[in-house]
């Protein structure tokens, strides 16, 4: 263990395996004084775990309904009670774990890269290129998140995967905006005015000198995002624009929920314990990643 | 090497560089002094193709330039430049700062060549999976020095090579440039603020001021204060009082 230590540790790595293995272990490290990280990747890991083992720890199917057991409280045989058609609702919430989960992965693979890209792109090319493409994030930059999901949702028709379609249209802009902006700041770094020199294309720059070193602020602002998806696509479901029944997606359980809420309350209550318990943790992984990676922090 | 015809550059508005014209001869060292401001690291960029906003004729080993370089013009002329810290890539190791010149112009990623070129700069192979930061200022100018050699240009410009370092180390590159010089014959225009580097390194430098060559002169006259501009004559005195203090 001590040996692989000292491999990680070692100032004068001898391969370029050991280097990049090294940069890491020591990032990694660095993880041991940041509660906050540890703290939403934790609540983030769980709430993975769960959708993961979903079929393995739900105590019922999510679908199976049993009107003679309707909206009752929370109990030995249904910890979460149960809903208007008798559905257990820790079942539901375990099975809507894929379901918010797996929209924030797919937002976040869809978005992150086109922004980066188009972002990157702008700043180093300029002139036209870059009036262009910024003043289209403007445009959508310009409209109320939400607001612009629905209306994208509501010409392509309901459903999940158009909700996250929607939401990743709308949430690309940040990240070109935030690409740019280090752009423009890294363009005319000495390293990479040295790669110009050696005769490197643009693409070439942009795409091995340049984006590396905008991956931190963005991979920050995604972190800070993800609440927000979350948020908008249980807007979406609770609209009934998002996942449509029986599917159990949270938001849309809370819309169920609300016609009993006063009486009832657990079942509204529940998957909105839910929806802030992962968006809590997005965000506290969101501003520990800030604290750690944003170079202007230190 | 290189001809430079009534040569002028601007930022914005303003004309840094006014209507310079000089030669080098291939396999000369030739130095430009000048203060901060006076336009020497502007011209240095002009030559490099890194400063597009200029005019004037400018012909590099036989090929008339223009504002864009062609890809092959990596492999003629290469550039140091003045900040140690900044002038390599915060993620990218010692190996992959080397190899990328070779990968752009399509040698492909040459071992032998890597470490051959860490040993010319006085480096070891030890550090050639460091990143910058686990690199002292001298040793990352070394690697700096290295990375415009992987091409074997002819021409160097070196933009204030040494005036980010401390003394001993400044010594000590100034050294590393001279003897790489000998061994290679490659042409260096070598720009900086300082008479004692250029006299050191160079043996013909022309004293900038206010973006004109105002005096162009041998070393031993610029060593001697042989030299007619005023300008030049206040410059040589300053960096006596300099030694003195």
């Amino acid at each position: 263990m001590s040996m692989i230590g000292a491999w990680l540790a070692s100032d004068t790595p001898s391969t370029y395996r050991q280097a990049v293995a090294g940069r890491f272990w020591r990032g990694t490290l660095g993880l041991r004084h940041q509660p906050m990280i540890l703290t939403g990747t934790s609540i983030v890991l769980v709430f993975a775990v769960i959708a993961i083992a979903a079929p393995l720890i739900a105590p019922y199917s999510p679908t199976a309904q049993d009107l003679a057991l309707n909206l009752r409280p929370p109990s030995a045989a249904h910890w979460l009670g149960t809903d208007e058609l008798g559905r257990d609702i820790l079942a539901r919430l375990i099975w809507g774990a894929r379901i918010t989960l797996g929209i924030v992965a797919l937002v976040s693979v869809i978005t992150a890269p086109i922004g980066l890209i188009l972002g990157c792109a702008a700043g180093y090319a300029g002139g036209w290129i870059e009036a262009a493409l910024m003043r289209v994030t403007d445009v959508f930059l310009a409209l109320p998140r939400l607001i612009l999901a629905l209306a994208f949702v509501a010409a392509s028709g309901p459903g999940i995967e158009n909700a996250v379609l929607a939401i990743a249209i709308v949430a690309w802009p940040p990240y070109a905006r935030v690409a740019r902006a280090e752009t423009l700041a890294l363009k005319h770094a000495e390293f990479i005015e040295a790669a110009r020199l050696a005769g490197a294309s643009p693409l070439r720059i942009v795409l091995r000198h340049i984006l590396p070193l905008c991956l931190p602020s963005v991979i920050v602002r995604m972190s800070l995002d993800m609440a927000g998806v979350i948020l908008t696509a249980a807007g979406l479901g609770f609209l009934g624009l998002g996942a449509q029944p029986p599917s159990p997606e949270w938001g849309a359980m809370i819309a169920s929920g609300r016609q009993y809420m006063v009486d009832q309350w657990w079942v509204a209550a529940m998957p909105g314990i839910a929806i802030a318990a992962v968006s809590l943790a997005f965000n506290l992984l969101g501003d520990g990643m800030r604290d750690w990676l944003d170079p202007k922090q230190k | 090497m290189i001809e430079a015809q009534a040569i002028t550059a601007r930022h914005g508005a303003n004309a840094v560089v006014r209507d310079v014209s000089f030669a080098v001869a291939a396999g000369e060292s030739f130095g430009i002094v000048g203060e901060s401001g006076s336009g020497k690291s502007t011209l240095l960029r002009v030559i490099a193709g890194l400063h597009e906003h200029w005019s004037g004729g400018l012909v590099i080993d036989g090929m008339p330039q223009g504002r864009r370089r062609p890809r092959g013009f990596g492999r003629v002329a290469q550039m140091v430049f003045q900040d140690p810290y900044g002038s390599l890539h915060p993620r990218q190791t010692v190996d992959r700062a080397l190899a990328e010149p070779l990968i752009v112009q399509g040698f492909g990623h040459d071992r032998a060549r890597i470490l051959a070129a860490l040993d010319a700069v006085g480096l070891e192979a030890r550090h050639r999976f460091r990143y910058p930061h686990q690199l002292s200022g001298g040793q990352r100018q070394r690697v700096a020095i290295a990375r415009a050699l992987m091409l074997e240009p002819k021409l160097l410009l070196l933009d204030e090579p040494t005036s980010a370092l401390d003394a001993a180390v400044q010594a000590e590159i100034v050294a590393l440039l001279g003897r790489l010089r000998a061994e290679r014959g490659v042409t260096f225009i070598l720009v900086s603020h300082s008479l004692a580097v250029v006299a050191a390194s160079c043996e013909r430098a022309a004293v900038m001021q206010e973006g004109l060559f105002v005096e162009e002169a041998a070393i031993a006259d610029l060593r001697r204060g042989n030299l007619r501009d005023p300008y030049a004559r206040e410059l040589f005195a300053a960096s006596l009082g300099f030694r003195r203090g």
